[in-house]
């Protein structure tokens, strides 16, 4: 069903002269109250003026992650805090959250586009929307949240965890729709399966899934087990959180990106030069509506391509192919950003223990698993295995302190890690492939 | 009467132990008494040699991970309980035994058990109170 008839299947022309209005005014206003923005639009020589159509954007300098940190927290906000009704962080490399702020109205497009992506996805406000994104500071568990409110259906506020709960409030209350990590989606079967419960004994027909790249194998491994459609959904806190960008369920193949609110570019990742559509590059996305943070050309890092083909389900807005990696070393485990330096930094500041670790990152079964493996040296050997033990335990807390994801801790003899001249290679994904 | 322990982190994997061994024996290195505590990621093998500062440089010289430890070797009456009267002077005088292993030689009439203690110094002095004999660490590693 589409939600929003009037703005989802816009002509062209018509979506592009909307985006050039919105934009120009966007431009206008970071031009006038940010002053990363003044400073970044002056370095490269132009003002908003000098934006005449929308082929003029990439004369417009990037925004990234970096420029976020610089100007932590809110150094990026657009209004003042009393107009910021909402504030989401997500986790930083450095222990420093990135810091989104939103306005009223921010909320209110964020529910409208949250909406029309439950509505892509094929829900509706007859269903039990089961939402198993974690709430807090992260933006899926309320983001899901709004829009499934403003959809009509009837939201349970689950967040994540808790499986044995999750099962028997899924089968008492007669959930139809679950959002939640494609990989908890399938851990979630399992368990089901572990208890006898069938999924024919659920009401479950749809699963919004999102916050971490998936495959076409698991999705058909997913629609499988669970008995679901399954549906990929994209977002991310810098732009907006979950709603960026949904599949539709009559195509389920790409995912369109809502051109009344964002425009997509993408880029060669290492010269910066726009690509045409159809091209594999960096996904880039300026915010044209958004009050409380706009962003301008924000690197994204993501690795997909703009498929500008018209879709059969009727919408006009053009969509991105499954994404299908991140330009930097970014982990996803289980939905949680991981960077290798935030493990590297918990091993730093144990007492005795050398930087030398690799990651493996794998998926038992359908969970992500991430195993540390440390080198033990003479300072932190012990004769007792009750010290080595602790040691194990105590690397494995700071990391879930830090990350909030459990992990293994493989002790190793030193010099088994591969020493590597130049960039260290820290990371061994055996999801790939 | 200390007993100088050299201790190996080895991952279990297999061919590990083998490759300790191989080096002492190049060396002329001779075990006098082991353990081996293990995990199900890696193990502590823990050695009593007849050169300790050799065996400790050529396992280092291969890559292992070693430590020395003081250990307390004690003679121990070879008869039924002999064993439990000394494990009941340690508990009366409050010592803590980490872990402990045997000897395969004997020494007079006593069989010989290696204590590690959370205190040695404590623990020799309550054993010696006690009446009990301590060896010295020359004797043992030439046993």
């Amino acid at each position: 069903m589409i939600w929003n008839d009037d703005f989802e299947t816009l002509p062209r022309e018509a979506i592009e002269a909307l985006q050039f209005k919105r934009l120009k005014q966007t431009l206008e206003r970071v031009y006038a109250t940010v002053p990363f923005y003044q400073k970044s639009f002056k370095d490269a020589d132009i003002t908003p003026a000098d934006i005449r159509s929308l082929a003029d954007l990439p004369k417009l300098p990037f925004s990234c992650k970096q420029d976020m940190r610089d100007n932590y927290p809110y150094g990026l906000f657009a209004v003042p805090l009393d107009q910021i009704v909402r504030i989401h962080a997500s986790s930083g490399t450095t222990g420093k959250p990135t810091v989104v702020g939103y306005t009223k109205r921010d909320i209110d497009t964020w529910s409208e586009l949250m909406a029309r992506s439950f509505a892509a996805a094929g829900a509706t406000s007859q269903d039990v929307i089961h939402n198993a994104y974690g709430y807090g500071l992260f933006t899926g568990g309320l983001g899901a949240h709004y829009g499934a409110e403003r959809l009509g259906a009837s939201v349970i506020p689950m967040s994540g965890g808790n499986t044995q709960k999750q099962m028997l409030i899924m089968k008492d209350f007669g959930s139809s729709v679950i959002t939640c990590t494609p990989s908890y989606s399938l851990y979630l079967a399992e368990a089901l399966s572990e208890a006898g419960i069938k999924h024919e004994d659920l009401k479950l027909r749809i699963g919004i899934l999102g916050a971490e790249p998936w495959s076409e194998e698991m999705r058909a491994e997913i629609e499988t087990n669970l008995g679901i459609k399954a549906i990929d959904i994209y977002g991310l806190s810098e732009i907006l959180g979950p709603g960026v960008g949904i599949e539709c369920i009559e195509a389920q193949n790409g995912l369109h990106i809502w051109e009344d609110h964002f425009i997509p570019e993408i880029i060669d990742p290492v010269s910066g030069e726009v690509l045409p559509y159809g091209e594999k590059g960096e996904l880039v996305i300026t915010t044209i509506t958004k009050e409380g943070i706009p962003m301008i050309r924000y690197r994204t890092r993501d690795i997909t391509r703009i498929l500008p083909e018209p879709c059969i389900c009727g919408r006009t807005h053009v969509r991105l192919e499954r994404l299908s990696g991140r330009t930097d070393d970014m982990l996803i485990i289980r939905g949680v950003n991981v960077f290798p330096s935030q493990i590297e930094s918990v091993l730093c500041n144990i007492d005795g223990v050398e930087p030398h670790y690799q990651l493996i990152v794998d998926r038992d079964g359908n969970l992500d698993t991430l195993e540390v493996q440390v080198e033990v040296n003479e300072k932190v050997f012990s004769d007792e295995i009750k010290v080595m033990q602790r040691l194990n335990n105590e690397i494995r807390k700071q990391i879930k302190d830090l990350l909030g994801i459990t992990c293994k801790i493989r002790l190793v003899e030193p010099k088994t890690i591969t020493r590597s001249e130049g960039k260290a290679k820290r990371v061994i994904d055996r999801r790939k492939g | 009467m200390i007993v100088e322990q050299i201790s190996i982190f080895i991952e279990n994997k297999s061919g590990r132990l083998a490759e300790v061994t191989q080096a002492l024996g190049d060396n002329g290195i001779n075990i006098r008494a082991l353990s081996l505590a293990d995990t199900s990621d890696f193990g502590i093998l823990r050695l009593i040699v007849d050169k300790t500062d050799l065996a400790k440089n050529v396992l280092k010289d291969h890559g292992f991970t070693v430590n020395k430890t003081p250990v307390v070797a004690v003679a121990v009456p070879d008869h039924p309980a002999g064993l439990a009267g000394i494990l009941r002077i340690l508990d009366a005088g409050n010592v803590n035994v980490e872990y402990m292993y045997a000897f395969v030689e004997r020494c007079g009439g006593s069989a010989v058990i290696i204590f590690r203690f959370d205190d040695h110094e404590e623990a020799i002095k309550v054993l010696l109170n006690n009446n009990v004999q301590v060896l010295e660490g020359e004797r043992v590693y030439n046993m």
